[in-house]
């Protein structure tokens, strides 16, 4: 174990520990999400984000750390967001939650491990076909959406942030 | 209401009958109500949560910049693909370096990987405390929509896990490389595939469970 397995071990802990206690781990709780009863999903990524964004934003302009894009390749994120949102319904898990949900006893998310493997296996071997085609059709680059907006990262901060308490406050108001 | 699994150790049996053994043993001490509703999870926590997870984002962001001379952010289906290498080198290791995908990720265990086991133990630990480690083979939604069978729920767990992992691939992120730390990052692409991921699954989902027909 070199000092990157123990970060990222510790790191991991801390994650599991809080998708757990923010009850995000459930299939319940995704499929609820998606069927518009039930906001915990919501209402977890926004605070997580919310909170992320402001700490990160602060760091990168302090020069403590830097950004990481990914490529706002068109044609990947358009499909493969389809896709991912299709087998997402179905299965009930994100790939980082089904493994949570092993440690909660939800036994069942193990198929869900099995086929993210199988999965991962076959994008493998289809990947040098979708790089000349899917992924070969629009790469904007990795890019935020300030530097494309050619602004500061400040008011989509402060926009993110407005957005996200009045969702909070509708959700509360609503009782979902 | 749902039947009572033989394996749910983590109510008693009911007045009158004995309390599971490792019941007793690991919660006793917790002194908690037994049986204790989901219900009583206060309304803030999911925030709490969130908004303490996004204090670790930035802690590890800062942190792996300090130590590991990168900056890393959360994520979990590149993982997956490590995994699956891992796996597919036991039995043809000339085939895994040939490929151009295992080549570019580089099947080995490293940050994301440990990042992984660690959300096993950190739900763990938590499940463990607050006693909601429950065996579960099929979901109560599930069932209401598909019936009782273990199996069906087995393949489109599989199913939909194997779909989810290509999509997340061809998309370079799942809901937490993409979605958290995309967002987090301001990243263009995460602001475009979020609501695209959110969109899909909602319209799968309606489709899906929307109806319910099982007894």
């Amino acid at each position: 174990m070199t000092t990157e397995h123990w970060l990222g071990l510790v790191t991991g802990m801390f994650f599991g520990l809080l998708l757990q206690q923010g009850r995000v781990l459930r299939f319940e709780k995704q499929i609820n999400a998606m069927l518009l009863r039930d906001m915990t999903i919501f209402k977890f990524m926004l605070s997580a984000v919310l909170v992320g964004m402001i700490g990160i934003t602060l760091l990168v302009q302090m020069g403590q750390i830097s950004y990481n894009h990914k490529a706002l390749n068109l044609g990947g994120l358009l499909l493969g967001g389809t896709i991912f949102g299709v087998g997402w319904a179905i299965a009930g898990f994100c790939p980082g939650t089904a493994v949570g949900a092993i440690a909660e006893g939800r036994w069942h998310a193990l198929f869900a491990i099995l086929g993210m493997l199988l999965g991962a296996a076959i994008f493998a071997e289809i990947y040098p076909t979708l790089q000349s085609t899917v992924l070969a059709w629009k790469d904007l680059g990795k890019v935020g959406l300030p530097e494309l907006m050619g602004i500061s990262p400040w008011p989509v901060v402060a926009v993110f942030a407005l957005v996200s308490l009045g969702a909070f406050y509708l959700f509360e108001k609503l009782g979902v | 209401m749902r039947p009572r699994s033989t394996l749910d150790f983590r109510r008693p049996r009911g007045k009158g009958q004995p309390d599971r053994f490792v019941h007793r043993i690991l919660w006793a001490h917790l002194g908690r109500e037994e049986g204790m509703p989901e219900k009583n999870v206060p309304w803030w926590r999911p925030y709490a949560a969130g908004a303490l997870l996004g204090v670790v984002a930035i802690a590890s962001a800062w942190a792996t910049t300090r130590w590991l001379g990168k900056t890393n952010y959360l994520g979990a289906s590149t993982t997956f693909v490590r995994a699956a290498g891992l796996l597919e080198k036991t039995v043809a290791p000339d085939h895994v370096a040939q490929n151009a995908y295992f080549t570019k990720e580089k099947v080995r265990v490293e940050w994301q990987f440990m990042l992984i086991v660690g959300i096993l133990i950190g739900a763990l630990v938590g499940a463990v405390l607050d006693r909601s480690f429950r065996l579960e083979a099929v979901p109560p939604v599930w069932r209401e929509r598909f019936g009782p069978s273990p199996t069906k729920r087995a393949i489109a767990a599989l199913l939909g896990g194997a779909v989810m992992m290509i999509g997340a691939r061809m998309a370079d992120g799942c809901t937490s490389g993409n979605g958290l730390s995309g967002l987090m990052q301001l990243s263009a692409s995460g602001f475009l595939v979020l609501p695209v991921f959110f969109g899909v699954a909602l319209v799968t989902a309606m489709l899906v469970y929307g109806r319910r027909t099982a007894p």
